[in-house]
């Protein structure tokens, strides 16, 4: 049996089947970031002046992976307009270029993730809080390459502060009244990053599988039926410029503002 | 020798690959213009709600460059128009009722 309308537009709505199936789900997308986005608007104007986290990400790391994306974004494009022209060649060469990207998108957000992770809160019996990165820890002591604060209030807004020490502590375990690392469980600005840019990430991985079965072995369509496999090329990039979008606000909401 | 497998080009967008080069060309630049401007932005002194419509201009500019170009958006056709016409409204509506919510206190509650 052959499936209709995968290459010729079908005559009511004037495009082929799976453009229409792409954009249905790309709108449920939109609802699915949507509902996240505005829970962030939510508990972000609820939270009392000078206590949502500034500084707290790498604005590099941010920039840097914006910039992998938007030419992700490009290099897709090319590879469809590539089998457009009919040249194969340029095809597997930007879509390996997608690939590559896509993996390097995914590494610096894992090295982001991995800072996080070892990055520690540590409330001292004396009521001092002792904030850095882990260097490594034992039965009897703690080490992190960080500071000493007072009040929990000069950690959050680290763009206003310049020339933060970073020295190496060793706090013993007795003066430890409780500590807790920089995950998703540390506050609503952290469970909020964790929940978007992980949901994010899985778009990219998911988008990546797509684009590299695509480059691989779904590519032997190109001898069988080049009109579909181009129109395939079109709709696995429509949804990756869709994850390109919901990162262009990302960034900005959760880095910068 | 003709080509056996022959790519339909009767298809909703034309293709030349120099011209999608530039566009490319354009709209990357473009992106990277909004990005910079987008960091510059976040580094100045304004109040945060300026700050953040400031960045957010950028952002949707930048958005509109991926939708619009990239995407092809602006030369779709109506079917695709109309779905995300209802997108738009329902998303609307999903931001507008969060925000409503957050005035929405019980009568007799106390705002602390």
């Amino acid at each position: 049996m052959e499936i209709p309308y995968t290459v010729q537009p079908r005559p009511d709505t004037g495009i082929y089947n799976a453009k229409v199936g792409i954009w249905l789900f790309l709108a449920s997308e939109v609802m699915l970031f949507g509902g996240l986005f505005s829970a962030y608007v939510l508990l972000r104007v609820g939270t009392p002046d000078g206590m949502w986290p500034h500084g707290w990400l790498d604005v590099r790391f941010g920039t840097l992976n914006t910039v992998i994306l938007a030419l992700s974004a490009i290099t897709t494009l090319l590879a469809w307009v590539a089998c457009k022209v009919g040249e194969f060649g340029k095809f597997k060469f930007f879509h390996a270029c997608t690939l590559a990207l896509a993996v390097s998108f995914l590494c610096v957000k894992m090295y982001e993730y991995h800072d996080k992770w070892i990055h520690y809160e540590i409330k001292l019996t004396d009521g001092r809080i002792a904030d850095g990165h882990m260097i490594s820890s034992d039965a009897d002591s703690v080490i992190i390459e960080g500071r000493y604060v007072t009040d929990e209030k000069d950690l959050y807004d680290l763009r206003a502060q310049k020339n933060i020490p970073r020295d190496e502590i060793k706090i013993p375990r007795s003066a430890i009244a409780s500590m807790e690392n920089y995950g998703p469980w540390h506050n609503t600005f952290l469970a909020l990053y964790f929940t978007l840019t992980g949901l994010h990430a899985l778009h990219i991985l998911g988008g990546s599988v797509v684009i590299g079965y695509l480059w691989g072995p779904g590519s032997r369509m190109w001898k069988t039926d080049r009109a579909r496999f181009t129109n395939r090329i079109e709709v696995s990039g429509l949804f990756w410029h869709f994850v390109d979008l919901v990162w262009i606000f990302l960034f900005p909401v959760l880095y910068l503002t | 020798m003709s080509d056996p497998y022959p790519v339909d080009h009767s298809a909703e967008h034309p293709v030349d690959f120099k011209t999608y080069i530039r566009i490319c060309a354009i709209v990357f630049i473009a992106a990277l213009c909004a990005i910079s401007l987008m960091v510059f932005a976040s580094y100045l002194h304004y109040t945060w709600p300026v700050k953040v419509t400031l960045i957010l201009t950028i952002a949707c500019f930048n958005a509109f460059m991926v939708a619009g170009f990239l995407m092809h958006l602006l030369s779709e056709k109506k079917l695709i128009y109309t779905l995300l016409s209802f997108t738009v409204f329902f998303f609307a509506g999903l931001l507008g009722l969060t925000l409503y919510a957050m005035s929405d206190f019980p009568s007799g509650t106390q705002l602390h």
